[in-house]
């Protein structure tokens, strides 16, 4: 168990429409600010709010989704003004939650070759070797601060600044799923197969998103990411049942 | 009367996939919502077929599929006209229709709209994949297979209720060919589709950001809708608006009906397979009552927005909902227990 920020939590509601809320608590990407979604998130999730029927954490902001017709309260306001009441008393106490221990999950990563067509240029780029790219990308601690986008992905922050590359000029139509990549001062995988700017440097056997399991998406808001480096062998050991 | 329905796709039309309500809860795995784009139009489709409003149904796109109920069912046509005939005959839209054995569906071109939902007694009968059955197109997995319906494709309903048993049971007693009952819901609780129509819009976050000019254009000025629009999002194009100044903004949580500003200037407005957070501005979201409007529209199609409080919003849809209240419950009582 963690400690959480004592102070009551200061948020500004707004309308996200007439079937959600977005509860913003700051306007940066740090951990303070992601401490504090991950509060409020876990706090809405241990209370039972009725009208409440989904909830996106971002990374200074936590989106509500909610049915009108199921909001509690006074029927002289309105659905959204009743909820925002709930949510301020909710957050009035949040500093009394507990999260829970961050999860560190381990991707094993095959570097460079075909599954990390672009690692040689990233390391040309940075005048080092590729070596030196997996080094330091395997070294890093990440922080998955939110999961969106497609389904499974994980914006993880924690990029070391020697390997920040802008994306690529000419996007590719198709990048596999389970490809490891960096994208300006992001690094993250691409769950499934799609359209990608960034630059490829490797791929995990992992299935980040799979649909048939309990827990489809294998990161979620709040989780700890290590890399590792894993040879071509091991890579395709791991995809053979 | 218990026996196995089967309906056999003759031809799949451009997109009939399978949908519902939507996959509620898990948008914070990344995994969108989905479900029918006209929620209104699939929730009375039930309704007149004796369903719980939220089972699955087809949604058919701009060309309608063939099909073949190879037993006697019972089903409804509610959204866009897409000029469906049964066995050659033009059937109403938002009626039940008791169909015989070896009926063939056949829809065809919009003629208002541009998607029509298939309600069949019993609800479409696909997995449920976290507790819906809605077709996710692009990660493919939901409804059939995760894809758009084809010919030579095989759906089984689920058990129709009691209620669907007397409805159907009703309605055969009148004849043997199809049969489409004389009652309905109230023409009120039908979209007025147009495609022409003034979208009630909430202002959204980043509404403020706009410039004086841009934000008299987002309320008086005519959008039409462009050709790359599908279950997404809608690209609007004929009028660019513009910041005051750039902002940088991080991703975060966006809905149905969010209107996004990319730099280009052309507004997009998410629909029902749009990704569960984004990084545009959003300059509002389309009141829930007028997204049935909006999810009829095709390419070429124009639309206005007018700005609406969230309050108001609420209460149109709350006045909405008691009103399908209503007629679920007329449906209930012209069809009693013990009636056949």
């Amino acid at each position: 168990m963690t400690a959480l920020p004592t102070a009551p939590i200061s948020a500004v509601f707004s309308p996200l429409g007439d079937h959600a809320v977005t509860v913003t608590v700051g306007d940066s990407i740090d951990e303070t600010t992601h401490r504090r979604v991950r509060a409020i998130s876990a706090a809405l999730d241990a209370r039972e709010i009725a009208g409440i029927v989904d909830q996106v954490p971002a990374f200074a902001s936590l989106v509500v989704h909610y049915a009108p017709e199921r909001v509690g309260g006074d029927p002289a306001e309105s659905p959204y003004q009743r909820l925002v009441g709930m949510l301020t008393q909710v957050l009035a106490h949040v500093g009394d939650e507990t999260l829970p221990a961050p999860r560190t999950t381990e991707i094993p990563v095959c570097y460079g070759g075909d599954l990390g067509p672009d690692l040689e240029d990233v390391a040309r780029q940075h005048a080092m070797t590729p070596r030196d790219v997996i080094d330091i990308h395997t070294a890093g601690d990440y922080l998955v601060y939110m999961v969106g986008f497609m389904p499974g992905f994980a914006y993880l922050g924690g990029l070391d600044e020697r390997l920040v590359t802008p994306r690529r000029t000419s996007p590719r139509t198709a990048v596999p799923a389970g490809t490891v990549g960096i994208g300006g001062q992001q690094t993250g995988v691409y769950p499934l197969v799609s359209p990608g700017g960034w630059n490829l440097i490797g791929q995990t056997p992992l299935r980040i998103f799979d649909v048939n399991r309990d827990e489809p998406a294998l990161l979620a808001t709040g989780d700890h990411v290590r890399f590792r480096a894993i040879s071509l062998a091991e890579f395709t050991a791991w995809r053979t049942p | 009367m218990a026996h196995t329905v089967t309906l056999r796709i003759v031809t799949g039309g451009l997109q009939t996939t399978v949908q519902d309500l939507g996959r509620i809860g898990q948008q914070r795995s990344g995994i969108p919502v989905c479900g029918a784009m006209d929620r209104l139009a699939l929730r009375i489709g039930n309704m007149l077929v004796g369903n719980d409003d939220g089972a699955a149904s087809l949604e058919a796109s701009l060309v309608g599929p063939a099909i073949t109920f190879e037993q006697p069912a019972l089903i409804a046509l509610t959204g866009g006209d897409l000029e469906a005939t049964i066995n050659g005959t033009e059937v109403p839209a938002w009626h039940a229709i008791s169909v015989p054995a070896g009926t063939t569906l056949r829809a065809g071109q919009p003629r208002v709209g541009c998607r029509s939902y298939i309600a069949v007694g019993g609800g479409i009968d696909v997995p449920l994949v976290f507790g819906s059955r809605s077709t996710y197109l692009r990660a493919q997995f939901g409804g059939y297979e995760g894809r758009a319906l084809r010919s030579g494709d095989v759906l089984v309903p689920g058990v129709p209720s009691a209620r669907s048993g007397r409805i159907a049971d009703a309605l055969r007693e009148s004849g043997a060919a199809a049969v489409p009952a004389r009652w309905s819901v109230s023409s009120s609780l039908r979209p007025r589709y147009s495609d022409d129509p003034v979208v009630r819009l909430i202002a959204g976050a980043h509404y403020d950001l706009l410039d004086d000019e841009s934000r008299d254009q987002l309320g008086a000025g005519t959008f039409r809708i462009s050709a790359s629009s599908d279950r997404m999002g809608y690209r609007l194009s004929g009028v660019t608006l513009s910041l005051r100044k750039p902002v940088e903004l991080l991703s975060e949580g966006v809905a149905f009906g969010t209107v996004q500003l990319p730099p280009g200037g052309e507004p997009i407005v998410l629909m029902a397979d749009h990704q569960t957070t984004g990084g545009y501005p959003r300059l509002g979201e389309v009141a829930s009552i007028d997204l049935p409007l909006v999810a009829q529209l095709k390419p070429g199609d124009r639309l206005r927005f007018r700005l609406v409080s969230v309050e108001e919003a609420q209460q149109l849809f709350l006045a909405q909902e008691r009103e399908l209240a209503l007629a679920q419950f007329g449906i209930a009582l012209r069809h009693p227990r013990g009636t056949t």
